[in-house]
């Protein structure tokens, strides 16, 4: 009988790092982690998404966010949300580091679109409570993964390391659609910003909070891990201050050079919405 | 010569009446398609072209950009109440979405939620002709599809968001997303809705998982009329401007729905475990397995 | 994607401005609108390099009988001279007379 070591993952690293003397939650599925942490006495809860080579629907057996996995990241994250409905809303946590959406004949007939909707949905919604939401990119942050498991976060934190990558589309793929080589789409990142894979490009974009240097990414020591943990509690003690929805993240300079069409565009609206 | 008259049957002349008037909307451009909503004489646009609000993205990459980044915002009246019209040119990159053209949606979502929330009902309708994510505007195209979701899941607190999917773009990507967070969602029989368009699936996943080609497996997957069968759309409506106006009409006068599909999660995971993967059902039996109005 | 620049003499001033077309394939968007100057002013931006010439010959026939001051723009994914000429025209039509 062979026994199937669970595929690593930087998200299975630091979601066991962060949530080493947490309470898990059993999400019945093994591509789902889930646990409630305390930190500086308070209850947080983490979620990431893994690797899980028995996963019973095939596409998504190697850390892809597929059918099962959205509807159990809205399930926990709502389930959170009443739990705490009376009580002090405890700050929620996505671990980053997905390879993409599911990509599947069942995933399409299923509605995987709705899926990654309601893992969205119950984000916001916790974000709309009064949960504080972090999203921590250790990893591939890629197209429908990211916007269904961190980017209705109220702040985006990344590491800035290796491998810590955000984009719409895989890079070899991207490459074939637009018809350039792979290098020829590194060097396009270095002046279209938002075309860049590179971490500290996107950084430029004024979509994230923070960027944590000096961690290694794979194999973080007990050091590291504080530092990212503390990190992200005082991206939380900021969202308490100044919770805010999705347009915080124009009300930066770095938004205000590389998102000027942004605010232009939202600034005319407003001008021009009731008729003069 | 012969002239052959039929007789004036009140049902065949009615019919004949209505599909000589049937004007067909997927034939129509994203800008006539918003106006066609409206009532006449009613219709406004925001940021039109004249207002030159381009991709700073594309010219870097020697892509032309529109006037209008491919997205038509249009204020005014849908059956005697204020709407806002977001219509997506499919015409225009697939329709796909870059920091101009998602920003023009998520803006007018955001003024039409803080009107409703001063008492000044606003009914937002997305025509959703799109691929998704633009990918020569990757972070940032994805970035403000983001605060599209964002905004609905606010704004649907107010007043019904009102979905059209329509083709042949269809609706795909990231804002099939958007499509799956609406109150309520209209879609044509020529319509698709779905996350991975049929060419990704079958690059990612091989030939054997999908025939991009194979047009009836595709529709029998992801298009209008399998989409409203197993509930994942309210109303599946034929080409006609008028009847498409219409059924948002009726839609919006349900008001906000208790709960939203996308907040139906037990009922969806429950309807999940039941499926094998191993012995997966195909696109009839799961109009069988899920009818529509079964995921209450 | 070529930028292709035009100007031309005009016999006097428009008032109305109009836009037609969608940047499609096969297809294109023309904005015209009143100007100051006493010229008309064109800038193309086309998707087919290498086609100056075939721009010109158009744009020529066209300002020859439309002799109006104006900002001409043309966004271009690729149309034949025919559509271009057509879209010209149906522009032309909402602003003069």
């Amino acid at each position: 009988m062979s026994i199937i070591t669970p595929l690593s993952s930087r998200g299975r690293t630091w979601f066991q790092a962060l949530a080493e003397k947490a309470q898990p939650v059993d999400t019945g599925l093994g591509s789902v982690l889930v646990a409630d942490a305390t930190w500086g006495g308070e209850r947080v809860r983490l979620l990431a998404i893994v690797p899980d080579q028995r996963n019973r629907f095939p596409r998504a057996q190697h850390g892809e966010l597929g059918l099962e996995e959205g509807w159990a990241l809205a399930h926990h994250v709502r389930e959170a949300i009443a739990a705490d409905s009376s009580d002090a809303k405890r700050p929620i946590i996505a671990i980053v580091d997905v390879q993409s959406q599911a990509y599947g004949r069942l995933e399409a007939l299923l509605g995987i679109h709705l899926s990654l909707a309601a893992a969205a949905d119950a984000y916001a919604t916790a974000r709309m409570a009064g949960h504080p939401v972090v999203a921590l990119i250790v990893g591939t942050a890629l197209s429908g993964g990211l916007l269904a498991h961190g980017d209705q976060a109220h702040r985006l934190l990344a590491l800035d390391a290796p491998g810590v990558i955000v984009h719409a589309m895989r890079k070899a793929s991207a490459a074939r659609i637009t018809r350039r080589t792979v290098e020829e789409l590194d060097e396009l990142g270095k002046t279209v910003i938002p075309m860049a894979y590179d971490i500290r490009q996107f950084a430029k974009l004024g979509l994230l909070h923070e960027l944590i240097a000096g961690i290694d990414a794979d194999a973080p020591s007990a050091a590291q891990v504080a530092q990212v943990e503390e990190r992200v509690a005082a991206a939380i003690a900021d969202i308490r201050k100044r919770p805010g929805d999705l347009t915080a993240r124009l009300d930066n300079p770095e938004a205000k050079v590389h998102r000027a069409a942004s605010i232009e565009v939202r600034k005319r609206l407003a001008e021009q919405w009731d008729a003069s | 010569m012969i002239q052959t008259t039929h007789s004036a049957n009140p049902v065949t002349k009615e019919r004949r009446d209505r599909f000589l008037s049937r004007r067909s909307v997927i034939e129509m451009r994203a800008r006539e398609r918003a106006r066609a909503l409206l009532d006449r004489g009613s219709f406004r646009e925001l940021l039109g072209p004249f207002d030159r609000l381009e991709s700073p993205w594309l010219p870097l990459q020697g892509i032309v950009p529109e006037s209008d980044d491919g997205v038509i915002i249009a204020r005014g009246q849908l059956a005697g109440q204020p709407a806002v019209i977001m219509a997506i040119e499919g015409a225009f990159q697939g329709g796909g979405m870059g920091e101009v053209s998602a920003s023009k949606i998520a803006g007018a979502l955001a003024l039409a939620r803080r009107d409703c929330a001063s008492s000044k009902p606003i009914l937002p309708v997305l025509l959703l002709e799109t691929g998704g994510v633009r990918l020569q505007e990757a972070n940032l195209g994805e970035a403000v599809v983001a605060e599209i979701h964002a905004e609905i899941i606010a704004l649907r607190r107010h007043v019904p968001v009102i979905g059209v999917i329509t083709g042949m773009v269809g609706c795909f990507g990231g804002m099939s997303i958007t499509a799956g967070l609406c109150s309520y969602l209209v879609i044509f029989p020529q319509g698709r809705l779905e996350l991975n368009g049929p060419e990704v699936i079958e690059q990612e996943a091989g030939i054997d998982e999908l025939d991009a080609s194979d047009k009836r497996l595709i529709w029998s997957l992801m298009g209008g009329e399998q989409r409203y069968e197993t509930g994942f759309a309210d109303a599946l409506v034929e080409d006609d401007a008028e009847l498409l106006k219409q059924t948002i009409r009726d839609l919006a006068a349900r008001g906000i729905p208790a709960r939203h599909r996308s907040e139906k999660v037990e009922e969806y995971r429950r309807s999940l475990a039941n499926i094998d993967p191993a012995a997966p059902p195909d696109g009839p039996a799961l109009r069988r397995m899920w009818p529509k109005g079964d995921m209450q | 994607m070529e930028t292709l620049n035009f100007e031309y003499e005009a016999k006097g001033p428009l008032t109305r401005r109009a836009h037609v077309g969608v940047v499609g394939s096969g297809d294109l968007e023309v904005l015209i609108e009143p100007s100051n100057k006493p010229t008309a002013v064109v800038r193309v931006r086309t998707s087919v390099n290498g086609y100056g010439q075939v721009w010109k010959a158009v744009l020529d026939r066209f300002f020859a009988r439309f002799e109006r001051a104006a900002h001409v723009e043309i966004n271009d994914f690729g149309a034949t001279p025919g559509t271009v000429m057509l879209r010209l025209e149906q522009a032309a039509e909402e602003v003069w007379p």
